[in-house]
């Protein structure tokens, strides 16, 4: 939210600077008199294209951006929303981009009708003595328009007329093709269309090369205009008045633009170079409920726990990438994701995968990440109590399994000595495979005799009456029914408060950290809780909150 | 991703370019520039684009989105039959709309937007694609009950007397049912 506050209060800044810039600005005096407003109307939101064409390259250079960012992006819900949010905004930015461009075209085609009317000699003879200077000699001109052609031949002709006719086009192509309809159905028409851009970042760096937006400049002797706007008869002959002269703005847009166009040609060559690093399966597994397991190996690849990658599968699409979080582990020597069937792509990929005889490699894979620097502070608690809810659970795969494989190398970085999860979602469908996975873990920590390294709970938010119906029939079963997991499942959400006390009870004296991947409204209130039920006595027990990781 | 439907990015472009031919068309006018009948000559067209364009064309394959309030819009264009549903028709009437708007500055780009739809209409008729109206679904009529609901069994159904029914101790597995709870004899 600050952020966009800051984005708009620039945007204000700078439309109302240049407006009264040019309103107001002496050594626009005369050009005003031809122009009148419409000079600050066309000039205030070219400022505002400036700045904005400036940032709107920069939210989609997602590999640079990375680079930069220190924050945690790990599970679906806030990976999608930290792209998400980038997309927001290059989509503000260019609505932005859209509205300016609009108001300074109008304002422009107004200026070319005035000056063109000026050059007529329709206005009053103060209008036609300015437009009738000359571009030679000792005479610089303020009438761009030179002819009594028509404003349309004008535009045509000159730099400035034609190249903001052509990146106009292009703005609205782009427009019409992002339309989410479009976007959402035909993703080859939105992203071939949309390198229009291409086009339009040429023509804006030169839309300003033929400087036809005039000021008058100091002569010696100097020409008050106070003074000689009524004497327009007598300029050049009397010693008060010499011939006003004229000079055009340098072109500034592209001081703004070129620093963003240069990123982004980097942003696109690294894409392509990760995409076309080889990529092998180790191993393809199909899950139950029809999740893929995917376990692929790539030189080079180093991953840090909860980061996400982008797949791309020519096969299916030469353009799609689709972002995945990283189920493994960073100690294993692979990468893996678990795709469930969720779209257009992922259905058909798991189609695909099917049909593949036993030990075959599947499709070629263009990978590009991974993104999102992980926080290492998951494993600097001696007590941590991890969330996930719903899809939130996808990068405590990660995140468990580096936990165990640190302690099992007594990995000194490893400091936490019990694990509290909490899995919060509305049925386990899709996620078999991690229920798979706490046992398998389950089953290793008892054969160490540390069956108390990890503590689960499992709570179903979606239960029913069949749900209970089937419990109470299965009361005595040993293993729970829902997942087959010894620790049994809960129906319902949580009592947070039952919780953080049973975490208090068994821990008395230590610092406890919990991590959340799920809703912002959870969030909230696990930090009320942390609160809560910190102790302020440092021998005590404390709850830290995680708020800016996952 | 499905197949491309080009009249869904045309109707798209369409509407847009009949957006901006009407603002094109206002200024000439507010403004009073010379030439300005082909401005007021641009609102009236503009006007009439985005008419014809605002109701959206149902997809052939996958979910059509209305727009909102398109409804009215839909049984109007409707009303044209073939003249609307055809997009050789509209293509054809959407470069000849836009040739007027090329005389005056200030609606050439709505002009020239015109003419790239006015394209991307002659792509989608000539893939064979049309334009059908978004209607809403009509009440499902639920398939009506059979006759014999009507006639409910006078009788029971033909079962032991009671006291044969009920499980004897002696006896468990010859019982007709199962108990969840151990049977034990009434002592």
């Amino acid at each position: 939210r600050a952020a966009f506050v800051v984005w708009m209060g620039i945007n204000i800044f700078l439309f109302v600077w240049f407006y009264f810039f040019y309103d107001l600005g002496d050594q626009f005096f005369y050009t005003r008199h031809l122009l009148g407003s419409a000079l600050a109307w066309a000039r205030a939101p070219a400022a505002v294209l400036n700045f904005n064409c400036m940032l709107i390259l920069l939210p989609v250079c997602r590999n640079l951006l990375s680079l930069l960012r220190g924050s945690f992006m790990c599970c679906g819900r806030t990976m999608r929303k930290q792209l998400d949010k980038n997309l927001s905004f290059h989509k503000l930015v260019a609505y932005m981009i859209g509205l300016m461009t609009a108001v300074h075209m109008i304002a422009h085609l107004l200026n070319v009708e005035w000056y063109n009317n000026s050059r007529r000699g329709v206005y009053d003879g103060l209008s036609t003595a300015l437009s009738n200077l000359e571009d030679a000699g000792n005479t610089t001109y303020l009438n761009p328009i030179r002819s009594t052609d028509t404003p349309t031949y004008f535009v045509f002709t000159t730099i400035a007329g034609l190249t903001g006719v052509i990146i106009t086009l292009a703005l609205i192509l782009i427009i019409t093709s992002s339309m989410e309809v479009i976007r959402r159905s035909y993703f080859e028409v939105f992203w071939y269309t949309h390198h229009l851009f291409i086009i339009f970042f040429a023509g804006l760096v030169f839309h300003g090369a033929g400087r036809i937006v005039r000021s008058q400049q100091t002569t010696d002797p100097p020409h008050n205009f106070t003074f000689c706007k009524d004497r327009f008869e007598e300029w050049g002959r009397i010693p008060e008045c010499p011939v006003p002269q004229f000079a055009g703005g340098f072109p500034q847009t592209w001081m703004w633009v070129i620093g963003p166009m240069i990123l982004y040609v980097f942003e696109r060559l690294l894409r392509f170079i990760r995409y076309t690093q080889k990529v092998t399966y180790r191993k393809i597994v199909i899950r139950p409920s029809k999740v893929l397991e995917l376990q692929l190996v790539k030189s080079g690849f180093k991953m840090e726990v909860g980061q996400y990658v982008f797949l791309n599968c020519p096969a299916i699409s030469q353009l799609e990438w689709h972002p995945f979080t990283m189920t493994s582990a960073p100690e294993e020597d692979f990468f893996s994701v678990h795709i469930r069937s969720a779209g257009d792509w992922t259905q058909k990929l798991i189609n695909m995968v099917e049909e593949l005889p036993e030990g075959a490699q599947g499709p070629k894979m263009g990978v590009d990440g991974p993104f999102g620097t992980a926080s290492e502070d998951v494993f600097d608690y001696e007590v941590s109590m991890l969330v996930g809810a719903g899809i939130g659970v996808t990068p405590f795969a990660s995140i468990l399994k580096s936990i165990w494989y640190k302690f099992k190398d007594s990995n000194p970085k490893l400091r936490t000595r019990k694990i509290y999860f909490y899995w919060l979602c509305r049925e386990t469908h899709a996620f078999e495979w991690f229920a798979d996975l706490l046992q398998v873990l389950e089953r290793e920590m008892e054969e160490r005799g540390m069956g108390d390294f990890l503590t689960y709970k499992l709570y179903l938010t979606g239960w029913d009456q069949s749900h209970t119906a089937h419990v109470m029939v299965h009361f005595d079963a040993d293993t729970d029914v829902v997942t087959g997991l010894k620790q049994k499942t809960h129906y319902g959400r949580p009592n947070w408060d039952k919780e953080f006390e049973q975490v208090r009870k068994e821990n008395p004296t230590s610092v406890v950290g919990t991590f959340l991947c799920g809703p912002a409204a959870l969030a909230k209130v696990l930090e009320k809780k942390c609160a809560k039920y910190s102790d302020v006595d440092p021998r005590k027990t404390k709850f830290y909150f995680n708020k800016e990781n996952f | 991703m499905g197949k491309i439907e080009w009249a869904m990015w045309a109707n798209e472009q369409a509407l847009a370019s009949g957006l901006i031919l009407l603002t094109g068309g206002i200024v000439g006018v507010a403004g009073q520039f010379r030439g300005w009948q082909f401005a007021a000559y641009g609102v009236a067209a503009g006007v009439f684009v985005c008419l014809l364009e605002y109701p959206r064309g149902k997809r052939s394959k996958g979910t059509s989105v209305e727009r909102t309030g398109q409804y009215c819009f839909t049984v109007c264009v409707k009303s044209f039959g073939p003249l609307t549903r055809n997009y050789y028709v509209r293509a054809f009437l959407h470069a000849a709309l836009c040739v007027p708007g090329g005389f005056m500055l200030a609606t050439v780009l709505g002009c020239v937007c015109l003419g790239i739809s006015s394209l991307i209409y002659l792509g989608a008729a000539i893939h064979g694609e049309q334009w059908m109206p978004i209607l809403p679904q009509k009440e499902q009529t639920r398939k009506p009950v059979g006759e014999s609901i009507k006639n409910p069994p006078q009788n029971p159904p033909p079962r032991p007397p009671a006291e044969l029914r009920r499980k004897r101790v002696e006896d468990l597995e010859g019982a007709a049912y199962v108990n969840p709870i151990a049977v034990t004899a009434n002592d």
